[in-house]
């Protein structure tokens, strides 16, 4: 049971820490709080949905159509719509506060095109849904593929931010945006491409929710708020705090819907949330260490 | 100085007389309904801005203090007299603010507006699972004997209620030190101001107006449930006012409210299906095109969101010493 | 009588590095006292950890015996202590005026309406701002900003006033003007502690010297005696070429 426990917590905690991974880029790096990153996954989600069942196209496969898809959107998006607020705030403190407002508002542009798109119902699609036996404890093959895919993204990612000249640049924009100008980082491009990163990591975390979770036009704020959890358990701007961040909530959601009961997983969420900023202010590794 | 008082003594004058003559006007109960509505709005926003406007906390947790005192009414309303529902609304309303304000106002602003915007669907949650697993019920109905016109008056006295404490505060040593605060904390924090009794007392006071208001309004479902009670759009809608009227000014969220529920109205009942996303462009209009008016009393030069909590913080140095 | 201030081994690291370790030394009524070091000597640290914006991780603060280590600053502010900030803060979106006023109404005269206000234009007069009493403080010049920021400090009718780097960033004339204003506090029996690099305003100012490096405790003494010592001015030498300790 206890080995249940732990492959239950390790792949949902997986999943989370990929899903809060690009959401801490563009909180940390590009600067937007971005409220509306939950409608980016369930469009994915959506988009994933489409592909397999209207035209018979492997989900794995749709993700290699998805993920550059949700790139180039999210690059717009920064281009057109974050860029006038960090124009404006002149990379001050307030684009915290209006980029909050500002994706608070295309939350419910995009919530709305889905619900009209596709109604409140939830869908759902089967896809490699057998079980798998593992350690003496069964699997579905689904989430066992979202767990190994979750670790190669997430491993990936953060692989190319300490390895490359590029990582290198984001990180220090993380850690120091007024400075990192001053060698030579151009901080814009670098802001556009940590956006539009963390805009294909969500649509990847979509993509592969979408394998084995039934979802709804409305879940994207559920999404939105266990990521933002995250990211800010684990340091806004810190890859690796994600990756504690979100094995700590997942274990703690498993535990709880197992041992307590499922219908208390976001008020254990806050409840995790809370603790850690009770003694740990600046998250478990404070503000973009690595 | 003077001027102004002048000129916020004059609104209220007016702003009354119509309110106390609409329903004696003759229109239909839709008009009524119409009032009730900008009624509830106006209580809101203003109660909104009494704490996020001078602080820069923006809070998206309306929705939470609403449902909760509707809610109250729900369980409570066949068991106790009208008005002690209203004062127990109003005394839970108080404590889950003091609850959600302790744990979160002495971090920085942007953890509380993330808090805040989880905190209904948090609470949604814990009322089904306390309804489905202690109380066994699914749904609750409200059968109270109360008219629209008693809500409508109801509302009309919690409006120049809320008035009242705003102006209240604005003159006392409260609103000094909230002015203070809005502007720089760490210099309110050394003059003497227990920061985070006054946000606390603020975030209290805002969210039991909310509460009541959602108990007095109650009465219009017949049927309620967590997730019609905890609605995020109300959270929404009562931001988007405010702050489009101006959070800075007592009357401000009022001169928001009237065009946008109008507005609201109006999509509501023509478009139905896209509501969401007129409203979310509306929305979105505002913060990039009424940026200083508006977004100038919300995005302060040095908000909280920057600045670390008071005990873990580095020390302020250009150079170190 | 009895210290003001006493401050005894007082010590803050940050992750490895101490900043501050074990500092003792006090203030009598009356006195200015520098706190003087070069560049990462924990000036500002003690500083901070004495107006409370910084939790010490050990050691004692009293102010008339009183234990004050570790006290939020609201409550240390209401206990007789006030200070500048290094990079000057003040309500910039408010007047010099209103500034003043806010800062009279929660500790010491606790004043307010027009009482507070006669208070507000005569310390801003005192400093040199009557000229500018409805200007939003924003718009005053960086001169200006600090004379208001002492205002705001005096309006709290404090024992013991502490200034960081004060006299930072000012020119001959503004120097002598600013230094002509911290000795007008003398007679008021205010004990100042300042943080200062400007020697000139430390030679003509300071009663008593504190000098610090790394973190350490170095000095305490008569100004010249402290400055005139072969490992003070190592310390400064080594580190920092601003400074002329002249023979």
């Amino acid at each position: 049971m206890f080995l249940d426990l732990l492959i239950s917590g390790l792949t949902l905690g997986g999943l989370y820490a990929l899903v809060a991974m690009g959401l801490t880029l563009q909180c940390g790096v590009a600067r937007i709080m971005n409220l509306s990153y939950g409608e980016f996954l369930i469009a994915s989600a959506f988009l994933a949905y489409l592909l397999t069942s209207k035209l018979q196209i492997n989900p794995v496969a749709a993700l290699l159509l998805i993920v550059p898809l949700g790139f180039v959107v999210s690059w717009l998006v920064y281009r057109v719509l974050m860029l006038p607020l960090v124009r404006r705030s002149k990379a001050g403190a307030s684009l915290d506060v209006d980029s909050i407002l500002a994706t608070f508002g295309l939350l419910f542009v995009l919530q709305g095109m889905m619900l009209v798109s596709f109604g409140g119902n939830y869908v759902s699609y089967s896809f490699l849904s057998f079980p798998v036996h593992i350690a003496g404890t069964q699997v579905a093959a689904n989430r066992l593929l979202v767990f190994v895919f979750a670790v190669v993204l997430g491993g990936t990612t953060y692989l190319l931010m300490k390895n490359t000249r590029t990582g290198t640049a984001v990180r220090a924009v993380a850690a120091a945006p007024n400075f990192a100008p001053l060698v030579g980082i151009n901080v814009l491009m670098i802001s556009t491409l940590a956006f539009a990163l963390g805009g294909a990591m969500v649509s990847a975390s979509g993509v592969l929710i979408s394998m084995f979770l039934p979802f709804s036009a409305t879940m994207g704020v559920l999404f939105t708020m266990k990521a933002l959890v995250i990211v800010i358990m684990g340091g806004v701007g810190n890859l690796k705090g994600c990756l504690v961040a979100g094995l700590l909530l997942g274990f703690t959601e498993a535990t709880v819907a197992r041992l307590v009961d499922p219908g208390l997983t976001i008020a254990a969420n806050y409840a995790l949330f809370l603790l850690v900023l009770l003694f740990l202010p600046n998250g478990l590794y404070g503000k973009a260490a690595r | 100085m003077k001027r102004n008082e002048l000129a916020g003594g004059i609104f209220v004058t007016l702003l009354f007389a119509v309110i106390l003559a609409t329903p004696f006007a003759g229109g239909s109960s839709y008009h009524l309904s119409i009032g009730i509505s900008l009624l509830q709005y106006a209580v809101m926003a203003t109660a909104w801005a009494l704490f996020s406007g001078p602080t820069r906390y923006v809070s998206l947790a309306t929705g939470s203090f609403f449902g909760i005192g509707a809610y109250t009414v729900a369980v409570l309303g066949d068991f106790l007299p009208w008005p002690a529902v209203l004062c127990v609304a109003l005394l839970i309303g108080l404590a889950l603010a003091l609850l959600v304000g302790l744990a979160t106002l002495r971090l920085s602003g942007v953890y509380f507006v993330i808090f805040s915007f989880g905190l209904s669907e948090m609470i949604r949650q814990l009322v089904s699972w306390y309804e489905v697993n202690i109380t066994k019920t699914s749904a609750r109905y409200i059968f109270l004997d109360i008219t629209q016109q008693q809500i409508y008056w109801q509302l009309a006295a919690l409006l120049a209620l809320v008035l009242a404490v705003g102006w209240w505060i604005g003159r006392s040593r409260l609103g000094t030190a909230l002015r203070l605060i809005g502007e720089d904390e760490v210099v309110a924090a050394h003059v003497g101001i227990d920061t985070t009794r006054v946000k606390l007392a603020l975030f209290a006071i805002s969210s039991a107006f909310m509460s009541v208001t959602g108990a007095i309004m109650a009465p219009r479902w017949t049927y309620i449930d967590p997730s019609i009670a905890f609605n995020a759009n109300i959270s929404f809608q009562v931001l988007i006012m405010a702050l489009f009227g101006g959070a800075s000014r007592l009357f401000g969220p009022i001169a928001g409210v009237i065009p946008l529920v109008l507005m609201i109205e109006y999509l509501s009942t023509n478009f139905p299906n896209h509501f969401s996303i007129l409203i979310g462009a509306i929305f979105m209009i505002i913060v990039y095109f009424i940026p200083d008016g508006i977004l100038g009393t919300i995005s302060a030069r040095r908000p909280r969101a920057s600045q670390p909590p008071l005990a873990a913080k580095a020390p302020r140095t250009g150079a170190a010493s | 009588m009895s210290a003001l201030l006493e401050v005894n081994g007082l010590r803050k690291a940050f992750g490895g590095h101490v900043a501050v370790d074990g500092l003792t030394f006090v203030l009598w009524p009356g006195e200015i006292v520098g706190l003087l070091g070069p560049n990462g000597s924990g000036k500002t640290t003690a500083i901070n950890m004495i107006s409370g914006s910084l939790l010490p991780d050990k050691g004692s603060i009293r102010i008339h015996g009183q234990e004050i280590c570790g006290k939020k600053p609201h409550r240390i502010a209401a206990m007789g202590i006030a200070r500048t900030f290094q990079l000057v803060r003040v309500a910039s979106g408010m007047t010099a005026v209103d500034n003043v006023v806010a800062a009279l109404a929660f500790v010491g005269p606790r004043l307010t309406g027009s009482a507070a206000e006669v208070r507000a234009v005569a310390l801003l007069s005192q400093l040199g701002l009557g000229e500018r009493l409805h200007t939003i403080a924003g718009d005053l010049t960086y001169i200006d900003q600090k004379r208001l920021e002492l205002a705001r400090a005096l309006a709290l009718d404090p024992q013991v006033l502490l200034l960081d780097e004060w006299l930072a960033g000012l020119n001959p004339a503004e120097l002598l003007e600013g230094i002509a204003l911290i000795q007008s506090l003398r007679t008021s029996g205010i004990a100042v502690l300042m943080v200062e690099h400007v020697m000139d305003a430390v030679r003509a100012l300071c009663d008593r010297c504190v000098v610090m490096a790394a973190g350490k405790l170095i000095a305490d003494g008569h100004t010249d005696a402290v400055l005139s010592r072969p490992d003070v001015r190592r310390a400064y030498l080594g580190e920092d070429d601003e400074e002329k300790v002249d023979a």
